[in-house]
C-alpha cells in the first residue's frame, strides 16, 4: 500500500479547499466548504430582543408570585386565634382599589395609543392620569394596611397575616416601582421626546403595568374573595 | 421576507414582529368593558351571597378570574401565538405549567401533611 489517491484538503483564507484527486467523478479544482452555521448573520436594530427579554422577566416574576400565592394558600387558614379574613377584609374598599388599578390599565392603553400617534402632550397627560390612579391604589392599600395594624392585625400576629402582608405587600411594592418608572419615563419623554428608545421603554412599562393588573386579579379573587368565603 | 426588507425594518426597529403590536382604541375598550363585567360579577356574588353554597361560589369566581386573566392577556398584553415567532407563547405556557405545579403541589401536599400529622385540639384532649 502506497499513498492515498485522495490528498488531505488544504484550507485557504477564503474558506475553500482544493481536492487533489485522480477520481474521474470528483471534479478537480476548488469546492465550497461546508457551512455549519448561518453565514449571512444580519445586523439587528438596537433593542430588537428587549420585548422578548422583558416578557421572560415578567414570566419569572410570575413564578415569584406563584410561590407567594402557594404560601398564602397553605397558611391562609392559620389564624392563631387572631382575626380571620371575614373579620378584617372590607370588600367595598377592595372593589374600589380594583377599580383604580383597572382604570389605570385602560389609561395606560390610551397613553400607548398617543405614542402610536406621535402625540407627546397626550402621552404625558395619559401617563400622568395613570400615575394618579396608581397612586390612589397605593394610597388605599396603605390605608387598609394601617387600618389592619391599628386593629392589632400585624404581620406577626398569625401565619395568615404574615402570608397576606407578604403577598399583597409584594404586589404593592411592584406597583410602587412601576410608579417610579413611570415618573422617570415622563421625564425622559419631556427631555428627549418620543425617540425610539423611549418608545421601547414605554412598551416595557406597558407590559409591566398590565401584568401587575393580571396579578391583582389573582390577589382579589384568591385572597380577598376566597378569604371572605372561607 | 427577503433580505432587503428585513434590513430595512431592522434599521428602524428590529423585526416587524418584534412584540410591537399595533394597539387599537377598540381593542382597549373591549378589554376594559369585559374586565369591568368580569370584576363586578365575583364581587357581587361574594358581597350579596346570592349562591348559598360557598364551594360553588368559589369555583365560579375562580373561573371568572381565569377568564379575566385571558381577557387581559389578549386585549391589554396583546398576546398571540405569533409574537416573537411564538417564543412569548412558549414562555407563557411553560410558566403556567410551573405555576400550576407549584400551587396544586403545595396545597395538595400541605393539606395531606396537616391531615395526617397535626392532631387538632379535639383529638389531643383525650390523650394521656
Amino acid at each position: 500500500m502506497t499513498t492515498s489517491t485522495l490528498a488531505a484538503p488544504r484550507y485557504t483564507a477564503e474558506t475553500r479547499y482544493t481536492v487533489e484527486t485522480d477520481d474521474p467523478v470528483q471534479p478537480r479544482g476548488t469546492v465550497e466548504a461546508p457551512a455549519f452555521y448561518v453565514l449571512d448573520e444580519h445586523a439587528h436594530g438596537e433593542g430588537y430582543s428587549t420585548m422578548l427579554g422583558f416578557w421572560l422577566y415578567l414570566m419569572s416574576d410570575c413564578l415569584l408570585f406563584s410561590g407567594l400565592f402557594a404560601t398564602y394558600g397553605v397558611l391562609g387558614g392559620n389564624y392563631a386565634a387572631g382575626p380571620s379574613p371575614r373579620d378584617l377584609f372590607d370588600l367595598p374598599l377592595v372593589a374600589l382599589n380594583t377599580t383604580m388599578l383597572l382604570l389605570s390599565s385602560i389609561t395606560y392603553g390610551f397613553a400607548m395609543l398617543a405614542v402610536q400617534k406621535d402625540n407627546i402632550a397626550w402621552t404625558q397627560l395619559w401617563l400622568a392620569i395613570t400615575a394618579f390612579f396608581g397612586l390612589c391604589f397605593i394610597g388605599i392599600e396603605l390605608y387598609e394596611f394601617s387600618d389592619f395594624i391599628r386593629e392589632g392585625a400585624t404581620p406577626q400576629r398569625s401565619a395568615f397575616l404574615s402570608s397576606f402582608f407578604t403577598l399583597v405587600g409584594t404586589h404593592g411594592l411592584h406597583v410602587t416601582a412601576g410608579l417610579i418608572w413611570m415618573a422617570t419615563l415622563m421625564a425622559q419623554v419631556w427631555r428627549h421626546g418620543l425617540i425610539e428608545a423611549n418608545r421601547r421603554r414605554l412598551m416595557c412599562l406597558s407590559m409591566f403595568w398590565h401584568f401587575l393588573d393580571v396579578v391583582w386579579i389573582g390577589v382579589f379573587t384568591f385572597v380577598y374573595l376566597m378569604g371572605t368565603l372561607r | 421576507m427577503n433580505f432587503d426588507a428585513h434590513a430595512a425594518s431592522g434599521a428602524i426597529y428590529g423585526h416587524d414582529d418584534s412584540g410591537r403590536p399595533h394597539a387599537t382604541l377598540q381593542g382597549y375598550l373591549i378589554g376594559f368593558g369585559l374586565s369591568v363585567v368580569l370584576t363586578a360579577i365575583p364581587f357581587w356574588l361574594v358581597i350579596s351571597g346570592v349562591i348559598a353554597h360557598r364551594g360553588a361560589t368559589a369555583v365560579l369566581i375562580l373561573a371568572l378570574a381565569a377568564v379575566q386573566i385571558v381577557v387581559h392577556m389578549v386585549y391589554f398584553l396583546h398576546m398571540n401565538a405569533r409574537s416573537e415567532s411564538g417564543w412569548s407563547m412558549m414562555a407563557l405556557i411553560f410558566t403556567i405549567v410551573l405555576v400550576v405545579i407549584a400551587l396544586t403541589g403545595s396545597l395538595w401536599i400541605m393539606f395531606h401533611l396537616s391531615a395526617n400529622m397535626m392532631p387538632d385540639a379535639a383529638t389531643m384532649r383525650g390523650m394521656p
